[in-house]
């Protein structure tokens, strides 16, 4: 397998795989705990590190993820204290962490090559140096394998128990009245978060990794609101952006990972400004619209209201209009026009004329607003 | 060593008081992030920063800490503008809007650290440095920057207190008195992101976040008063950064950031057990007699 290869490989699976696990996590409003984790493993590393007496993969591995799983512990601890609220305790919790991490590299391993700043970064570049060979055949990168085997294990763990994550994400209530039991379900699912973080961390980075876990649980949601739809949407999100990233940083020679996390941004960003009905557009433009729609009923009503009576002739003339509902002239033309184009009213000489739907309108408006 | 080294030796000096300086601010700053629910907005704008001091750099070709203060604080302060758009007109939650602004900085931020390294005149050396903390090697110029600041911003907060204090606990009691609330939170924010950046360069981007949550959250467990809670976190901010800079100084291998971090967690640790105002311990003690033995 060549380098160039095995990377955008890593990158793509890292994307899907992370893309898969960040959907519960950000439904469940703990995105920043994928952030904690990510920064609290450090001293699960040393001491895996310590345990194994060296560098060794799998001891690394635990040791991160139960560093992962104490770290979810601990601020779910402090929240039940009921001293600080989540967001406190997340801040204080994986500085803890860390700076014991930290201490401990430099206690213990200073002369080893365990530099915290490049945790932070990772580099998938590196990927494909650390291959996997098995009876002498080499089976390509080893981040690739672990990312796969994190990303199948996301998806048998949302197989199986799909509709109880379901439950206990949007009625937490009911699910605990229906014998399903959200803690062990919690913690099981943290603990799958943790080693994801913990797997794409070591292939890409601590920062990529919460970007990947996510932003395109983030971005999907803003294109749809059915479930399945996305977490379909989600694994695509990272598998391209991975693919996109991995294509851009080549091509103007800069970092990788950065550059996944930055396309990850722009990405999130755009589906935030442009996505249809949830987006910032869509929704100023819907908006606007409600405000003259809402303008064009005050109008009917107003027209309903005087119908028949003696002022009519004076309450429904243009000019009349503008001192009586407070709008300039322009907005009167604009407001006017919004009601012909309903068929609301028509024009006559100077004057404003309720058509039969007007008048229905008006009437069921006010109907609505009473009810 | 003796503790009056404080005073004499170079190098203990300007880490002690550098350490304690940033315990203040950041203190007093982490009072009002804790009480408006912002404690990991420091995180997210801590790593805001990076792609600031890069630009910065890129802009001036000079590694002076003003100028790498200055990017990395309109960095911040961008940051922010896009997280509170993402909560304001969007339905996205504060948690995620967070992460994306944090990671999505981050990254670019890593990005430009690449183009950098690949000028041909100096390279990156120094600039992630800025960001991951020295608090060992601070000069007394940066000593000097630190105390200028935080002076400003200590300034603002005890002139505006009164507003501060409605703004945060009643932002629409505040509308109602005709405070201007929008510019009241740009100035919060603008002076946390001043704490920040004095810390990014002290304890380091991902340790900044325990510096402004960590004694805000202490101080909260002893009193009800803002005032004397303000008082009290910056009280611990500066205690832990006093010894932990002794801590690092007199021990080998010892970094100055996660000695005042675990500092700080052990007061945080003691404030929630024994805090006289909400101390766990002492309600634990209260619920027992009530129920009465063997009850």
């Amino acid at each position: 397998m060549s380098g160039a290869l095995a990377i955008a490989l890593v990158a793509i699976v890292a994307g899907a795989s992370c893309g898969l696990a960040g959907v519960f996590l950000v439904l469940r409003r703990l995105a920043m705990m994928s952030d904690a984790i990510s920064h609290a493993i450090l001293p699960g590393l040393v001491a895996g590190y310590f345990f194994a007496r060296g560098p060794n993969l799998i001891a690394a591995f635990l040791g991160a993820t139960a560093a992962g799983v104490l770290t979810v512990f601990l601020v779910e601890t402090i929240v039940r204290m009921r001293r600080l609220k989540e967001d406190a305790a997340i801040g204080l919790v994986f500085p803890a962490l860390f700076a014991i991490g930290v201490l401990l590299v430099s206690r213990y391993f200073a002369n080893v090559h365990l530099d915290t700043d490049a945790v932070l970064y990772g580099e998938i570049a590196l990927a494909p140096f650390d291959t996997w060979n098995v009876a002498g055949r080499n089976l390509g990168p080893q981040s690739l394998w672990v990312l796969a085997g994190l990303g199948l294990l996301n998806a048998g763990f949302l197989y199986l128990f799909f509709k109880e994550l379901k439950l206990s994400t949007f009625d937490p209530g009911l699910a605990e009245i229906l014998g399903f039991r959200p803690g062990l379900l919690h913690y099981s699912f943290m603990t799958i978060i943790a080693m994801t973080t913990v797997g794409a961390f070591s292939a890409v980075g601590a920062i990529l990794a919460v970007a990947l876990i996510v932003i395109p649980a983030v971005t999907a949601s803003f294109w749809t609101t059915r479930l399945p739809v996305v977490i379909v949407l989600s694994i695509g999100i990272g598998a391209f952006a991975g693919l996109l990233g991995y294509g851009a940083a080549t091509a103007i020679d800069v970092s990788i990972s950065g550059a996944i996390a930055t396309t990850l941004g722009l990405l999130v960003g755009g589906s935030a400004l442009f996505a249809p009905r949830t987006g910032f557009v869509a929704q100023a433009l819907l908006r606007r619209r409600q405000r003259w729609a809402f303008a064009a009923t005050a109008l009917v009503i107003h027209l309903a209201h005087h119908r028949g009576t003696d002022a009519e002739v004076e309450e429904s003339r243009l000019d009349h209009l503008q001192a009586e509902l407070g709008w300039s002239s322009d907005e009167v033309n604009r407001i006017v026009r919004e009601s012909e184009e309903a068929g609301w009213t028509i024009r006559e000489g100077d004057r404003l004329v309720l058509t039969e739907t007007g008048a229905r309108a008006a009437a069921g408006r006010l109907v609505a607003d009473r009810a | 060593m003796t503790w009056t080294e404080v005073f004499t030796d170079y190098t203990l000096r300007n880490v002690a008081l550098g350490s304690a300086i940033l315990g203040v601010v950041s203190g007093v700053l982490g009072t009002f992030a804790v009480l408006r629910r912002q404690g990991l907005a420091g995180d997210a704008l801590a790593h805001a920063a990076l792609p600031g001091i890069c630009l910065a750099y890129l802009a001036t070709g000079s590694k002076a800490a003003p100028v790498l203060m200055l990017g990395a604080a309109l960095a911040g302060w961008v940051g922010m503008v896009i997280l509170i758009g993402f909560l304001r007109r969007t339905r996205v939650d504060p948690g995620s809007a967070l992460a994306i602004v944090l990671t999505t900085f981050f990254g670019f931020g890593v990005v430009l650290l690449t183009v950098v390294q690949k000028r041909p005149d100096a390279g990156q050396a120094g600039l992630d440095k800025f960001l991951f903390g020295q608090a060992a090697a601070l000069v007394q110029d940066q000593v000097v920057l630190m105390a200028g600041l935080s002076v400003v911003v200590l300034v603002l907060i005890a002139a505006l207190f009164k507003e501060f204090k409605v703004f945060v606990f009643d932002v629409d009691y505040a509308r109602t008195l005709g405070l201007p609330t929008g510019r009241l939170g740009a100035l919060l924010t603008a002076l946390l992101v001043i704490a920040i950046v004095i810390g990014l360069n002290t304890v380091g981007v991902v340790l900044m976040s325990a510096m402004l949550v960590a004694p805000a959250a202490a101080a909260r467990q002893w009193t009800e008063s803002l005032g004397r809670m303000i008082l009290l976190a910056a009280g611990f901010g500066a205690t832990a950064g006093i010894f932990g800079a002794l801590w690092s100084v007199s021990q080998d291998h010892t970094p100055t950031g996660p000695a005042i971090v675990l500092i700080l967690s052990l007061l945080v640790v003691v404030s929630l057990l024994f805090g006289s105002s909400r101390g766990w311990v002492w309600e634990r003690v209260r619920r027992h007699r009530q129920s009465g033995v063997g009850a």
